[in-house]
């Protein structure tokens, strides 16, 4: 096991600061200029994160006064430079460049030196990437190599002073937490995906290109990219990590009404969940029961069907970010903590919802195509 | 075959709550846990040694307490449990963490060669994934990160095939050992002990290292001192005053009322919007 | 191979560590198998420590373990629908160490209470359930696990798992737990600032106060509730005979019963604030002396919930599964010294010494409690309106004179129980609590 390759410039800490750690950046970090975003993409798309990270790059900027550049590691054979040109439009004043083929497909290893590289040469003071497999993957071993702060998942950037501000949820979302590298540079933040906005598109705005060569070969490169196999279908109960979430309970009264739960379920694409009740009954698998002795889910949004909110199915998927209730009963107690309530009968309203939905997607899903 | 299985004792953040007035978290009685991602990783390492024999090293760094989580790795089949403890480690960010973990690596490879170490994908606490990228980088390892599957490992040749997640489908990665791999969840099914397990389990001498033990050269590397980030305040999300958002049929009708949802919802949560019209376009 | 042990205790509840820690205490090898997570991952309790009970096992209990607070008055109150009459004692001398009851959480006390087992040399291991005992013939010799391999010896098995044991059942030592002779309880903490606290009971730092209640709450069905104050939080519940929730007519459940207690005019203005942080539901044995089994025959005892050892008049419970849980430990450990074999006829002296101490004693003298209040369903709703109706009457300055006033007191009873019926009444409360 080989020694991690130092950093071009070491951090030297020094004494001052709390409890003996630094918070003074040391003199020559301080030329560290500029906010920096990792275009990430792959066979031919980027990943619309970086533009998402774009936007809030030219926000940061704008506070400090510096410039936005995107850095695009990419194979000769890849659209790069349309690529800095949607990076100009979404707020870029430069992009840094490096081709190679080594770099065609993602592997950590090349990617990692070629960041690590342009760091180390162009000083940013700040740099983000999306939360994505790529970008946590790359974040981890850049951070370490670099020896710097990386602060993961953010869901709020902001510039206190001359300094990063990253906000992000900690212990399961219950609170939140600003964390800042006073003492390192570049400062690193990774956020995931749909938590910034997209920024608008400027056609006007340009840009230059600054490229850098890789100076690594094939046979450098241990790990061997040999395929790329696309998604089908998969067909496991993923209740715990669903992102939305269909959930039916007694209130359906019969194992045939459950069905319109995975009508809805199948036009959002979402996971099943059921009451302990439910589950009792016989009306849906015990994977998929949701609560205090079934499982705690977190998912973006919750649809409760005929579920009263008891406590012990209401501990299971209080944390959801948007919960909707439908149910007869004004009082339920899952009107107390819903953010959306539907006073009615679900067998009624849930077909109706289900029909809904699918207008509206379908709405959108044939603009976006 | 030498494999290290790396895990964190956390709190069960499902159980935590915030403490209304302080807004500090309310640990009591909240039960730790084995980071259940971690536990994919074990499953994982413990295969490969049903097939190939050798041992499996669980490795943690954390409180004493964080013995109780080890013995339940050892319950599982686990050959050995190292607990790197010290209250110098404390207040460790990933960047320290990982220069502990990866000094104790090197120390438990000096007993015997380690081929390949384990972690889970992220912890529950802290969300980041950057641990297991953090070790291999210390440790010169090659890294293979959303692991879903390992395809095949060739002792003799030291090769190692993979498949890795990526967006949209699956990369297939071959490389030489040693590596870490970082194991996505839901890839497997943990095994159940047998009752000679848990009683081993229960009476297993679990190592306890402090920063010596643990091979620590540099201790400005580790715990607080080591850790580039800082915490500079904690806060309590905006209390949910609001009741919700009601609507009743009887008042109006089935039709009105969803179409009022839906507006509703993706007005105030876009995102939700966008998510849902790019998973479905996929 | 199966492995032997000088003892195997099921369960790591209060009497589960109290056999175990005394058995491994006196250097036995004692195995502790339970079967959630982690100790106290399945019991509920009000939350009252009796120190008696503990200081036996553990003299010096309060160096480390977490206590919330030491109690200095009892409030005992009868509610009708928005009053209650109420008998309170508070004294002083509950202030001078060593204190007596205290409120605990049972999350963090049964850690610590497992930790102390663990230390005392038992091992314990968790997430396992013992499915069966093993017999030889008539013998108790072991249990089996629903793991792989499941089988582990003893000398002697002592079952200490609680309310819903299955497993003394299954053995034939006693038939199927009867709806009237258990109670469904259910209770929530709520999250409250210490000052606040401590403001609204009228008490200081680490003061703690109880209230027990009964009355029209309940709807009839037999059953009492209760609040307690906790350091920063207050545990309130309430409980009735599971055969009264099933014969109730408005198949009221036990959680809208405690939101009704929770929202009594009287209650509701203590609990203002607070926030919902834990809420559970258990099965608590109100059988009392008739309902007790067999607890003990070749190689196996029973303590505990299990043997149904609650003396429900007082709320006792814990102090009781502690104690039968040491008597049964003492009585393993003295058979042991003694060189004799764990046959019935030696631990029969675990019975002998439950009948001399408070355990049986108690259970004894509430023996027709059960009986005398599931057949007079009035002591919960006539008796409670009664009692309010008198002290309105009593305490209001109207005019109307004094005499009247307690003729009409007198008479409203009279009316609701005619003189045949008050009298029966006294009688029978004479004859439950004698």
């Amino acid at each position: 096991m080989s020694e991690a390759a130092k950093p071009a410039v070491p951090a030297a800490p020094r004494a001052a600061g709390r409890a003996g750690r630094n918070t003074e950046l040391p003199e020559h970090l301080k030329s560290y200029k500029h906010v920096w975003v990792f275009v990430e993409h792959d066979r031919g798309h980027v990943n619309p994160v970086s533009w998402e990270l774009m936007g809030e790059a030219r926000k940061l900027a704008d506070k400090l006064q510096v410039q936005v550049a995107g850095v695009i590691l990419g194979g000769p054979d890849e659209p790069l430079d349309a690529y800095a040109k949607e990076a100009y439009a979404y707020g870029a004043d430069r992009c840094y460049v490096m081709r190679d083929p080594v770099l065609k497909g993602f592997r950590n290893e090349p990617f990692t030196k070629g960041l690590t590289d342009l760091v180390n040469t162009h000083q940013p003071e700040i740099m983000l990437l999306g939360a994505s497999a790529m970008g946590r993957d790359l974040a981890g071993s850049v951070a370490t190599t670099l020896g710097t702060g990386l602060t993961a998942d953010c869901t709020e950037l902001n510039i206190d002073g001359r300094a990063l501000a990253a906000t992000r949820p900690t212990f399961g979302g219950s609170l939140l937490c600003t964390i800042m590298t006073l003492a390192y540079r570049p400062q690193m933040a990774t956020v995931r995906p749909r938590v910034m906005q997209l920024p608008r598109r400027d056609e006007t705005r340009s840009g230059d290109i600054v490229e850098m060569p890789l100076g690594m070969v094939e046979t450098d490169i241990v790990t061997k990219l040999l395929d790329f196999i696309p998604d089908a279908n998969r067909n496991t109960v993923n209740l715990a990590y669903a992102d939305v979430i269909i959930a039916g309970g007694k209130g359906l009264k019969n194992a045939d009404n459950f069905k319109m739960v995975w009508d809805l379920a199948r036009v959002l694409g979402a996971e099943v969940g059921a009451t302990r009740a439910v589950v009792q009954a016989g009306w849906a698998e015990a994977e998929r029961q949701v609560g205090q002795t079934g499982k705690t889910v977190r998912p973006k949004l919750y649809i409760a069907a005929g579920i009263s909110g008891a406590i012990q199915h209401r501990v299971g998927m209080e944390s959801s970010d948007v919960i909707v209730a439908i149910n007869t009963d004004p009082n339920a107690p899952i009107f107390d903590f819903a953010h959306y309530g539907i006073v009615g009968n679900a067998m009624q309203v849930l077909p109706v919802l289900t029909q809904a939905f699918r207008t509206h997607l379908d709405k959108r899903i044939r603009k976006v195509a | 075959m030498h494999i290290v299985v790396c895990i964190k004792q956390v709190p069960d953040s499902a159980q935590i709550r915030v403490h209304p007035v302080t807004n500090t978290i309310m640990r009591q009685g909240v039960p730790a846990i084995v980071n259940p991602y971690d536990l994919f990783a074990l499953e994982e390492a413990l295969r490969l040694k049903d097939q190939f024999g050798g041992r499996v090293t669980m490795l943690c760094m954390g409180p004493p307490q964080a013995e109780d989580s080890l013995r339940k790795c050892i319950s599982f089949g686990a050959t050995d449990a190292v607990l790197v403890t010290d209250r110098a480690f404390a207040g460790a960010d990933t960047l320290a963490t990982s220069y502990a973990l990866a000094a104790a690596i090197r120390k438990i490879g000096q007993e015997q060669a380690v081929d390949l170490v384990f972690t889970g994908k992220q912890t529950i606490d802290g969300d980041t994934a950057q641990v297991g990228p953090g070790i291999a980088k210390r440790l010169g390892l090659n890294l293979l990160t959303y692991v879903s599957r390992i395809v095949e490992v060739d002792l003799d040749a030291r090769r190692l095939k993979v498949e890795r997640r990526a967006e949209g489908g699956v990369q297939l990665l071959d490389t030489t050992l040693p590596s870490l791999i970082t194991m996505l969840e839901g890839t497997n099914e943990m095994r159940f002990a047998s009752l000679d397990d848990m009683l081993r389990a229960g009476r297993f001498p679990v190592r306890k290292w402090n920063k010596d033990d643990a091979g620590i050269e540099d201790v400005s590397k580790i715990g607080l001192k080591g850790s580039p980030t800082i915490v500079s305040k904690v806060f309590g999300p905006t209390p949910r005053t609001e009741k919700a958002d009601m609507q009743v049929v009887a008042d109006s009708n089935p039709q009105d009322v969803t179409l009022n949802l839906l507006q509703k919802i993706f007005t105030t949560h876009p995102q939700i919007e966008a998510e849902l019209v790019e998973r479905l376009s996929a | 191979m199966a492995e032997k042990f000088d003892a195997i205790v099921v369960g790591a509840g209060p009497s589960g560590n109290t056999a175990a820690y005394t058995l491994a205490n006196a250097g036995l090898k004692v195995l502790q198998i339970e079967r959630g997570e982690y100790p106290g991952s399945k019991n509920v309790q009000g939350a009252i420590l009796y120190a008696d009970a503990l200081e036996k096992v553990i003299p010096d209990f309060r160096d480390d373990a977490p206590l919330e607070r030491h109690v200095i008055e009892q409030r005992i109150w009868v509610l009708d629908d928005n009053s209650f009459v109420g008998t309170h004692y508070r004294s002083d001398d509950y202030n001078k160490p060593p204190y007596n009851r205290y409120t605990i959480i049972r999350a963090q006390f049964d850690k610590w209470f497992s930790s102390k087992v663990r230390e005392a040399g038992a091992l314990l291991i968790c997430e396992t359930t013992v499915e069966e005992l093993l017999m030889d013939g008539e013998r108790c010799i072991g249990v089996r696990c629903d793991r792989k391999g499941g089988e582990v010896h003893a000398d002697v098995v002592i079952l200490a798992d609680g309310v819903n044991s299955t497993l003394a059942r299954k053995a034939g030592f006693h038939g199927e737990l009867k709806a009237g002779n258990v109670a469904l309880a259910v209770k929530e903490i709520l999250f409250m600032p210490e000052e606040v606290i401590q403001q609204r009971f009228n008490i200081n730092e680490e003061e703690g106060v109880v209230i027990e209640m009964m009355g029209t709450v309940t709807e009839g069905m037999v059953g009492t509730g209760f609040l307690y104050t906790n350091k920063d939080s207050l545990t309130i519940g309430v409980g009735c005979m599971l055969s009264d929730f099933k014969a109730n007519p408005q198949k009221t459940t036990p959680y809208a019963l405690l939101e009704k207690l929770k929202k009594h005019p009287s209650i509701a203005p203590l609990l203002e604030g607070g926030e919902m942080k834990e809420y559970c539901a258990h099965l608590i044995p109100e059988g009392g002396f008739h309902a007790v089994p067999k607890v003990y025959g070749e190689g196996w005892m029973i303590v505990g919930d299990s043997g149904g050892f609650v003396n429900a008049a007082h709320r006792e419970g814990s102090n009781l599964a502690m104690t039968t849980g040491r008597l049964a430990a003492q009585t393993v450990i003295a058979a042991k010294a003694a060189g004799k074999p764990m046959s019935a006829k030696t631990l029969k002296a675990y019975k002998d010494s439950l009948d001399d101490s408070f355990v049986m004693k108690d259970l004894h003298k509430y023996r027709e409690l059960p009986k005398v209040l599931h057949d007079s369903p009035h002591f919960f709703t006539t008796y409670p309106e009664l009692v309010s109706r008198a002290a309105k009457t009593f305490f209001t300055v109207d005019g109307v004179d004094k005499k009247t006033k307690q003729r009409e007191i007198l008479g409203s009873f009279k009316s609701a129980r005619r003189w045949r019926g008050l009298v029966n009444d006294a009688f029978n409360l004479w004859r439950a609590f004698r």
